[in-house]
């Protein structure tokens, strides 16, 4: 994607004395990690589509600590909470909408206590409104009978209940979604959750993200949907393992809308 | 006077049986409010609600359908044939035999359901026992299941197996006399399964009868209150605490983890300008509290009601990632750990008159390994499967806090990780000043 992207921080919007529509929360992995950076890409292009005045917080956004409470650092998690909700409150931030499972679940669920009251949906939740009030369509063309497979992620499936959006928006690509035998609240984590990301697992017989490959592959998919950028390393390395890279791609759901557009 | 000693006999034996109960009862509530307390009093009609649903409907039992009809069956046969138990005890201090037959049609249809329902238990319980003995299936022969709570699965299958073969054989002896026309045993019930075992004490004596039907009678429940009494020290008191458990169980979305207040406060106070460092705090924070749980009486009350309420079904364990791919985490330990653990301080109060005498071990390390800890994924699929809303993840996230942030002993990439978020706001080496690179990449 080389396109020119739109994108203004929430200073910019300070500036020009305006309140943007929705705040996108790119997270750590959206900012840095140079697979879920195109995760980004993608779900701004939809956003520029969709002509949405969206802002983001730039250099002021840091880590949502969600990481550091798993892994049971609660001080960590609070400090960075409480530095972030400065910001947020001090910006008058409504709603926010994230591609990241994790800072969805935390923002939502783990920030209210401590201040920090938004109204927090995940992309494809946002995706799906877009396209139910008409401000996007797609052609629909791209994926038309190819078979995909949504690996639900833990954060946002089993931990807040959201399993039909996702689906729903990829069921306008026009593909034929196909469902893994576990899925929805019985989905199998790609094992990156609980901090399992940053660290080697534990002495066992197999990775947990080769273990969900296979669940994958068994629906012969040509696409593996995720919509959390830490599944989508897990999946592509475990297509790996299964030596299938060549036949099964992971794309977020947010890129494979971008392109259907 | 004589003819009384059985009533007296009875109520004897009832009385110790109830009364060895509710002492029991009181050590475990005793047990359980050695937990931190834990405000659980929102939302009351929610709370009914899932007791309700989970509990009393069995709703999560049927997400695993042929495990769940099975014990769906054996709950009602429960629930149900206590209404016999009902008529046992007032016959047991009254001296009366079927005190509640004047009921007519009525009654027939009562104990006919009751034979019937004894009847699907006995089946249930036997296809219960080949699962666990002869099938295998793998979450009942998990290492944690090995030796006590191997056999502990069994016994309650061959207890329940005896006290409905004994109410049968009652019946049908019973059911004989009756067309003996013996005195004393009033035409009343229908007995739709015992008339075909009475058909084995055909051409026996009326007082050999009588013996029969009286030892069936006394063996059923006396086997009642030793059951009764048994939970205690079993796996089974769920059959009690899982409607509670419901009550007090989560009712936040599952990826809500709770925000320690102790923590808040201290952060707030770092990060107030205005904060004076050295002022005085009030002596109630003369002693700072222990961040996370590294024993059970550092975990809350629901968590210790919870480790009571696990009947080892090991749902949990066989939906977790980790167990499935061969580590050594299994939810179902975790929840079995804290118990052991809970009864052993228990034991310890006891033993020193109501205080507890540190004996040296704790939760982590002598039971819980900082392995199966570290292994976790956090993805709830644990409570997710569990029946009676456990949540053994609560569990390992406040056994990783005391880990981190009492004694800093996470897995060295973790403390990377950590202190990459400290120093720069992300879990990465990046500069935070490079946060929007992406857009123009």
């Amino acid at each position: 994607m080389s396109e020119k992207l739109i994108v203004k921080t929430m200073e910019e919007f300070m500036a020009e004395g305006k309140q943007p529509e929705i705040l996108f929360w790119v997270g750590s992995a959206g900012s840095y990690d140079d697979r879920a950076k195109k995760i980004s890409r993608a779900f701004v292009k939809i956003l520029n589509k969709a002509n949405v005045d969206f802002a983001v917080l730039g250099p002021e956004e840091s880590n949502t600590g969600d990481v550091a409470k798993r892994a049971g650092n609660e001080f960590l998690f609070q400090m960075q909470a409480m530095m972030n909700i400065e910001v947020l409150n001090g910006y008058e931030i409504k709603r926010i909408v994230t591609c990241d499972p994790h800072s969805f679940n935390t923002l939502k669920n783990e920030y209210p206590s401590l201040g920090g009251n938004y109204d927090v949906i995940h992309h494809t939740q946002y995706i799906k409104e877009l396209m139910d009030s008409g401000r996007l369509s797609l052609e629909g063309k791209t994926y038309k009978e190819k078979r995909i497979t949504f690996h639900d992620p833990c954060y946002l499936g089993r931990a807040n209940s959201v399993y039909d959006a996702p689906r729903d928006i990829l069921k306008k690509t026009n593909a034929n979604i196909v469902e893994m035998k576990r899925h929805k609240k019985t989905a199998l984590c790609c094992g990156a959750g609980g901090a399992q990301m940053f660290k080697e697992p534990e002495k066992g017989d197999m990775d947990i993200n080769v273990m969900r490959t296979k669940d994958a592959l068994e629906t012969n998919p040509n696409i593996i949907a995720t919509g959390c950028p830490y599944c989508n390393t897990m999946m592509t390395d475990g297509i790996k393992a299964h030596e299938k890279e060549d036949s099964v791609t992971v794309l977020d759901v947010a890129e494979l809308i971008a392109n259907s557009i | 006077m004589t003819a009384y000693i059985p009533n007296i006999l009875f109520a004897i034996l009832l009385t110790l049986g109830i009364g060895f109960f509710i002492k029991n009862v009181k050590k475990l509530s005793r047990n359980i409010k050695l937990g931190r307390d834990v405000d659980v009093s929102d939302n009351k009609t929610q709370r009914w609600k899932n007791m309700a649903r989970i509990a009393l409907g069995q709703t999560k039992m049927v997400v695993r359908p042929i495990a769940g009809l099975l014990h769906i069956i054996v709950y009602v046969g429960f629930i149900i044939i206590n209404i016999e138990v009902l008529e046992i005890i007032i016959d047991g201090l009254l001296g009366t035999h079927r005190i509640f037959a004047p009921l007519g049609s009525v009654y027939d249809f009562l104990i006919g359901s009751f034979e019937i329902l004894a009847f699907l238990v006995v089946v249930s319980v036997v296809v219960f026992w080949l699962r666990r003995n002869a099938i295998r299936l793998k979450r009942f022969i998990k290492p944690e299941m090995e030796g006590w709570p191997k056999k502990d699965g069994n016994l309650i299958l061959y207890i329940e197996l005896v006290l409905m073969a004994l109410f049968l054989t009652m019946n049908a002896a019973d059911f004989q006399l009756q067309q003996l026309g013996a005195e004393h045993y009033v035409q009343a019930g229908a007995f739709p399964v015992s008339q075909y075992i009475a058909g084995l004490f055909e051409g026996l004596s009326a007082s050999t009868l009588i013996i029969i039907e009286r030892a069936a009678w006394w063996l059923h429940i006396l086997g009642i209150l030793a059951f009764l009494n048994y939970l205690y020290y079993s796996k089974h008191l769920h059959i009690l605490l899982a409607f509670p458990n419901t009550y007090y169980g989560r009712l936040k979305p599952q990826g809500a983890f709770s925000n320690v207040e102790s923590v808040t406060k201290e952060v707030k106070l770092m990060m107030d300008p205005s904060a004076d460092p050295f002022a005085a705090t009030d002596d109630s924070e003369a002693e700072p509290e222990k961040f996370g749980a590294s024993d059970v009486m550092d975990l809350n009350w629901v968590q210790l009601l919870n480790a009571y309420t696990c009947t080892e079904c090991g749902r949990c364990t066989s939906e977790c990632p980790a167990n499935q791919t061969g580590k050594k985490l299994s939810p179902r330990k975790i929840m079995m750990d804290t118990r052991d653990r809970l009864e052993e301080v228990g034991k310890n109060i006891d033993a020193n008159k109501g205080d507890f005498v540190p004996d040296g071990k704790q939760l982590l390390d002598d039971y819980i390994s900082r392995e199966e800890l570290w292994a976790c994924t956090t993805c709830n699929a644990c409570v997710e499967a569990c029946p009676v809303s456990i949540d053994p993840l609560s569990i390992i996230v406040e056994m990783r806090r005391f880990l981190v942030m009492e004694q800093s002993a996470a897995p060295t990439e973790l403390n990377n990780m950590m202190s990459n978020i400290e120093n720069n706001g992300a879990p990465w080496p990046y500069n935070q000043m490079d946060r929007l690179n992406w857009v123009n990449e």
